[in-house]
């Protein structure tokens, strides 16, 4: 009896570890900043390269940080599910030039429309880095202290919005 | 044959160029910007070290790698600059801690379910042999053979 109950569980085990590994997300990597403040920068805006931006000035603001660039085609996907949620006004929304050039930046929000509040410029990578930014787009939410609470990897979807993002916003907006 | 030699030097020759030619002035820090290039993880494609990598970011934490050192950084504090950002995920070597703790056991862990099966095997097989030679050929015991030999030679006495 033994000898078939324990190829049997061992079988199961390894069935089951094959399941996960199936299900799992290699190029998910796990944001260390969850709950940690959002990395100082001091970044030029777009459209207003004299005027800099930090995330000092969102302070007692819910904010969205969105890593985007007109060369990437996941953000074109992902383009009016920002501006959709830019017209509800549930959070301050940031945009993150990353490596970009400004006037192809600036040509894509024009056809396309834009959902930023303020985009600022990253054309050397270093602020990406400092957010740990690897794949564009991705997307911090940050809390009114200044905390990154969440932070989504590639394109956010219709469903993203409605099932994490704007539960979420509301949660943080609720928070002193 | 002349022309599998030649297949063979194509596929080794490409090895040898790197991505990159960065040179720090200092040997010594030149040769922790090529060990800790070697032991980053390009993100974007993950298996493949920031040295070995042509994507742009990986030629931008190159950069930061080299600047880094530069500003006279030591290897365990760029190390820290990189997990502090991207997670223990950057390394190819973790450090050993809780999280990664499965990572290093884990192979010593099936080593060694495998030894102990085959030491179990081996040995079961050493008792079967064992018991088979203490038998005769038809698997039973030498006694019983004996008198089943006996009963068909002579007939049942009784």
């Amino acid at each position: 009896m033994l000898k078939f109950i324990i190829p049997l569980i061992l079988f199961i085990i390894l069935a089951v570890f094959l399941a996960l590994g199936l299900n799992l997300k290699p190029s998910e990597i796990p944001s260390p900043f969850i709950n940690k403040p959002a990395p100082v920068f001091s970044a030029p805006k777009l459209n207003a390269p004299e005027e800099k931006l930090s995330p000092a000035d969102l302070k007692g603001k819910v904010w969205l940080f969105n890593v985007w660039a007109s060369w990437c085609v996941s953000c074109r996907a992902e383009h009016p599910v920002l501006n959709e949620l830019a017209k509800q006004n549930a959070a301050v929304i940031v945009g993150l030039n990353y490596k970009d050039e400004p006037n192809d930046a600036k040509n894509w929000l024009e056809t396309l429309g834009n959902p930023y509040n303020v985009s600022i410029m990253d054309q050397d990578g270093r602020i990406g880095i400092d957010y740990g930014v690897y794949g564009v787009p991705e997307t911090f939410v940050i809390d009114k202290k200044g905390l990154i609470r969440y932070k989504h990897t590639g394109p956010v979807t219709a469903e993203d919005v409605q099932q994490t993002f704007l539960p979420l916003i509301a949660k943080l907006q609720a928070e002193p | 044959m002349k022309r599998l030699l030649f297949i063979f030097l194509l596929m080794m020759s490409g090895s040898g160029y790197a991505v990159d030619t960065r040179q720090l002035s200092d040997p010594e820090q030149q040769e922790t910007y090529e060990t800790l290039t070697k032991e980053l993880r390009c993100l974007v494609c993950q298996n493949q070290t920031i040295a070995d990598s042509n994507a742009e970011l990986a030629g931008d934490l190159r950069r930061q790698v080299y600047e880094m050192l530069q500003q006279g950084k030591s290897r365990e504090e760029i190390v820290q600059f990189m997990t502090d950002r991207y997670g223990d995920f950057v390394l190819y070597k973790p450090a050993f801690k809780g999280k990664t703790s499965v990572l290093w056991i884990a192979p010593v862990v099936f080593l060694l379910m495998g030894l102990i099966t085959v030491f179990f095997v081996i040995r079961r097989k050493k008792v079967a042999a064992n018991l088979h030679s203490q038998t005769g050929a038809l698997g039973m015991d030498v006694e019983k053979q004996k008198k089943i030999r006996n009963l068909l030679e002579k007939g049942d006495p009784s």
